[in-house]
């Protein structure tokens, strides 16, 4: 069985080797601290125990956790055909992951990049081998959302699309086939929605409960906004809304000054208890 | 013990929900802003507060649809661990 590397153990890194381990691939999970690892691994165990209750299959969280190895570093990853990358959306911490990873790993082995809004030939062209680059946006929760953007590089082979393509259906993923620029399709539209809806709380136009109930009573969306935010997390909102902001140079990326001060006061959403909306530490 | 059960639940929904009016009875995935996801909190709350663990096979959405069934739960685990 392929064995596949993921790098970064927050939000996302979790659900995706849940889902690979689920999927019953061999998975190594790395990030910078054991104790990092030790709460991912509490995670997946919770995450796995209340899969059925959260609409998913009936999952058991010894067999999952058994196909997953965790260590701290990006160099326990040279055995790895194939890593999905999921760091922090910020570019700085994401080329130097890349950088290092263009070292570690075998020239074969393929490099998915996991980003809401970095662009993939940017990141490819940190490495040596951009070829092998390839993004892949997951949604969250990972293990339950069944669709996800694949956006090959300038320079991405044809193989390595194939190579994703493939772990993808073993993951129980559809692709939809999206050119890379920043945002892909959906962090275009959904990092602009949540930033307005941020202003709206911001000017004191409505309450962020209102906010929500208008997308959901008037549009019939599942979720609105504003929970969505605390879903993905509102700092991971920020970044990538900045990421827009930089790389179009359009003033509408604009980010909400309120989104900036919740990010500085630790308010990130579901995953710290408290975003707009305050949680009993029920987590990722 | 079944009353202050019920009514640590229900204030644990309504904090959380303030627009929610709900009584013991009412599913509460009903109402159209409570999802599944809230369902995972409820787990945590309850294992928490009433020092428990709900064993894999009541993690069941039929035993968090309303405040009754949540304290039937409780009340069922209390029972089991009384019995062990």
């Amino acid at each position: 069985m392929t064995v596949v590397g993921v790098v970064g153990a927050g939000v996302m890194g979790i659900g995706v080797a849940q889902n690979l381990a689920s999927s019953g691939y061999e998975t190594i999970l790395v990030d910078v601290e054991e104790r990092i690892l030790d709460d991912a691994k509490a995670a997946i165990n919770r995450n796995c125990r209340l899969s059925r209750l959260m609409g998913g299959p009936a999952l058991d969280p010894d067999e999952v956790l058994g196909r997953i190895t965790t260590a701290v570093g990006v160099e326990a990853l040279a055995k790895a055909e194939i890593v999905i990358e999921n760091v922090t959306e910020n570019w700085d911490v994401k080329r130097e992951v890349h950088a290092r990873l263009d070292q570690v790993l075998t020239p074969e082995a393929v490099v998915i990049v996991n980003t809401s809004a970095i662009p993939i030939t940017r990141v490819a062209a940190v490495g040596d081998h951009p070829e092998r680059v390839v993004g892949v946006h997951f949604m969250n929760p990972v293990p339950a959302k069944p669709v996800v953007e694949l956006i090959p590089g300038f320079h991405t082979a044809p193989e390595t699309v194939e190579v994703t393509r493939q772990l993808l259906s073993g993951m129980g993923k559809k692709a939809v086939d999206v050119k890379d620029a920043s945002g892909f399709v959906s962090n275009r539209v959904l990092m602009l929605t949540v930033n307005e809806a941020a202003y709206l709380v911001h000017e004191g136009v409505a309450t962020a409960e209102s906010v929500d109930e208008v997308f959901r009573g008037c549009f019939g969306h599942p979720m609105g906004p504003l929970e969505t935010a605390d879903l993905i997390g509102v700092d991971t909102i920020l970044y990538s809304v900045e990421v827009l902001y930089e790389h179009y140079a359009d003033s509408k990326y604009r980010p909400c000054p309120l989104l900036k001060q919740m990010t500085d006061a630790g308010l990130h959403g579901r995953k710290t208890g408290r975003g707009f909306y305050t949680y009993d530490n029920a987590g990722q | 013990m079944s009353d202050t059960t019920a009514t640590q639940i229900l204030s644990f929904i309504e904090a959380r929900f303030p627009q929610a009016r709900i009584d013991r009875t009412q599913d509460i995935f009903s109402l159209g802003f409570i999802n599944s996801l809230f369902a995972m909190e409820l787990v945590m709350f309850i294992e928490k507060t009433f020092g428990l663990t709900v064993p894999n096979d009541e993690l069941n959405i039929n035993n968090f649809r309303t405040v009754d069934a949540m304290t039937a739960l409780v009340d069922r685990q209390r029972g089991t661990v009384g019995v062990a």
